[in-house]
């Protein structure tokens, strides 16, 4: 275990590297002078030398790369064009909207553990088939529509839920009621998918031979379930949340534009819009090194409960 | 069902596209989906014969109309017939996705034989890249992208390939492992073929199946990236009509014209339907037993 977790973390290490590098390379793939293409065409002459000599834009690329990579490691992310205040701090302002959105979504994504099992054991029921069916339909369902038809019915014509914003932070009743809609949102489409995940490998396990062994000794079927077979078919969906910390991730942009919150899709977006280079370098690399390091702890704890996992990463 | 003796997956060779198809129309889910994808593909051909308008024809006099007979699902804030502009937003979205996946497949399976067959460390090399391409928050990744290079068509495509041939690789790279053991691709090895002719007419042939699959269920969130692109203004420019950019319409007029944005979702939720029930019933066919780890 000790020797997979040394490799799984090494793996992470060098995945964030080489993401870091192609961002960094794919900067220096656009004709011209980069100075021009992170300030836009008004900057004045001064300004453009003064950030050439900053990012140290006059020496070869690979030293370039190694500026970078040595900032990157002491926390140094750059800085805002605007503010001129260190990209990492303003990350880390709208960071905390973010992971409450991710880390809810996520929680509320678990409710589809519950239904899977309660499927896999009534297979082929009434139960089983209406679940399979809405969430094969839902699986799919680009976020952008319902997010969409979120804020339409029950914000701007139920008038339930708030249209913008995500509430005050010191009222967490408020806040809580601010989120509701896009939780919601993020987490139908889970809901199916591990539901799903679940049912498949629960049935899976309930087939084998020791849960069968259990039937013959006559346990009882609620500890069968709850010692025997639940613990062994949760393992799959613990992998499906590490990638899908990625997908979510990635699905918070749209999301906070919809419902107008804060957060680092909403920054990386106003970013984009006002080409502050830096501060869209840093969104995206942050998001990524989070989304690795999801990943590898989804991998570890899989490791950790399930040996042969192990196994074959080797 | 059969499955090989050596155990691996049943492929287009063992069941033929004939029998695939009478196969999918017997169920009704599947019926369901080639139904639903047949008429996009239709009306996407179709576009300038359906649309009853032009749909960038401007008509200030008549924006932001509700449905009527003349416009079914009304007018936009310049007066221009919405179902008009979404029958041509179905060119975009199919074209983006069909040529972007297609080429994805290409790359990918490409890669991923090479590292399923190759030698080890070159495997670790292109592992490394799916992993890290597969690291990127793809939106966010998009929305760099977008900026260094600027909004267009081509723009999109490039980061849709970018994104998702990693998963095509991974697949492809664990099918190949498989087969090359298998006693057939030995027996061709012994034979004297070289590795090339190997992967292109046994490996690859063995492959479609699955990635066929994997491929019909990539293609709802592909339309969704580039109709969330589009949403944010960053994909097809303006006036050429995408279903993204007429649901951004509809989301700026949410209050008083909702129509906009309620029949601007309705295609991108039909599509997916169909593309995903047509993927499901495809698998159940063709391979019952991939698709659980992806």
């Amino acid at each position: 275990m000790i020797k997979y977790t040394i490799q799984r973390i090494l793996l992470a290490v060098l995945i964030i590297a080489c993401a870091v590098a192609t961002m960094f390379i794919m900067i220096h793939a656009v004709p011209g002078d980069p100075a021009n293409v992170m300030l836009g065409p008004r900057a004045t002459l001064e300004i453009k030398e003064a950030l050439r000599a900053k990012l140290h834009l006059d020496q070869p690329i690979t030293t370039q790369l190694f500026y970078f990579f040595r900032g990157l490691l002491s926390g140094d992310f750059g800085f805002d064009l605007r503010s001129n205040r260190p990209v990492l701090d303003i990350i880390f302002e709208q960071f905390p909207h973010t992971l409450i959105l991710v880390t809810s979504a996520l929680v509320v994504s678990t409710i589809g553990i519950p239904v899977g099992c309660y499927a896999a054991i009534h297979r082929n029921g009434k139960f089983d088939r209406v679940v399979g069916t809405i969430s094969v339909s839902i699986i799919a369902m680009p976020a952008i529509v319902v997010g969409l038809y979120m804020l339409l019915f029950f914000s701007v014509k139920l008038r339930l839920f708030p249209v913008i914003g995500a509430g005050d932070s010191n009222d967490w009743l408020d806040y809580l009621w601010h989120l509701t809609l896009p939780v919601i949102t993020i987490s139908i489409a889970w809901i199916g998918y591990i539901s799903r995940i679940v049912r498949a490998s629960m049935i899976e396990v309930l087939n084998q031979n020791h849960v069968r062994m259990a039937r013959a000794f006559g346990l009882p079927e609620s500890k069968i379930m709850s010692r025997y077979a639940l613990r062994i078919a949760v393992l799959p969906s613990i992998t499906m949340l590490g990638v899908s910390v990625a997908l979510i991730l990635s699905s918070t942009v749209i999301i906070e534009i919809i419902f107008a919150r804060p957060g680092i899709g909403s920054l990386l977006y106003e970013s984009v819009l006002s080409r502050n280079y830096p501060l869209v370098m840093g969104a995206v690399l942050f998001s990524t090194i989070f989304i690795v390091a999801g990943t590898t702890i989804a991998d570890l704890a899989n490791a950790a409960l399930d040996p042969r996992a192990r196994k074959e990463a080797n | 069902m059969s499955l090989e003796s050596s155990g691996q997956v049943e492929t287009l060779r063992t069941s033929s596209i004939t029998n695939v198809i009478s196969k999918l129309i017997h169920d009704p889910m599947g019926a369901v989906g080639l139904l639903i994808v047949i008429s996009f593909l239709l009306v996407a051909i179709f576009a300038g014969v359906l649309a009853p308008y032009d749909p960038n024809k401007i008509d200030i006099l008549n924006k932001l109309q509700g449905p009527s007979l003349q416009h079914l699902v009304g007018t936009d804030q310049l007066g221009r017939d919405t179902l008009s502009r979404l029958i041509h937003g179905t060119q975009i979205a199919l074209l983006v996705a069909v040529v972007s996946i297609g080429l994805a497949v290409l790359m990918g399976s490409i890669l991923g034989a090479i590292a399923g067959y190759g030698p080890a460390w070159l495997d670790f090399i292109i592992m490394l890249i799916f992993d890290t391409m597969r690291s990127y928050p793809v939106i966010m990744f998009a929305l760099a992208v977008v900026v260094l290079f600027g909004p267009s068509l081509t723009t999109i495509m490039v980061i849709i390939i970018a994104t998702s041939f990693p998963t095509y690789g991974r697949l492809m790279r664990t099918q190949t492992q498989t087969l090359r053991k298998s006693e057939y691709i030995l027996s061709a090895q012994a034979l004297g073929i070289g590795t090339p002719r190997i992967l292109l007419k046994h490996v690859m042939p063995n492959t479609i199946g699955p990635i066929l699959i994997v491929a019909s269920m990539d293609v709802p969130f592909v339309i969704a990236l580039e109709a969330g692109l589009s949403f944010l203004g960053l994909g097809v420019r303006p006036p050429t009509p995408s279903w993204g950019s007429i649901l951004n319409d509809g989301y700026t007029y949410i209050r008083n014209s909702s129509w906009i944005l309620f029949s601007a979702g309705a295609p991108l939720i039909l599509v997916t339907i169909g593309f995903t029930f047509l993927g499901e019933q495809l698998r159940d066919i063709l391979d019952p037993k991939i698709g659980r780890g992806l």
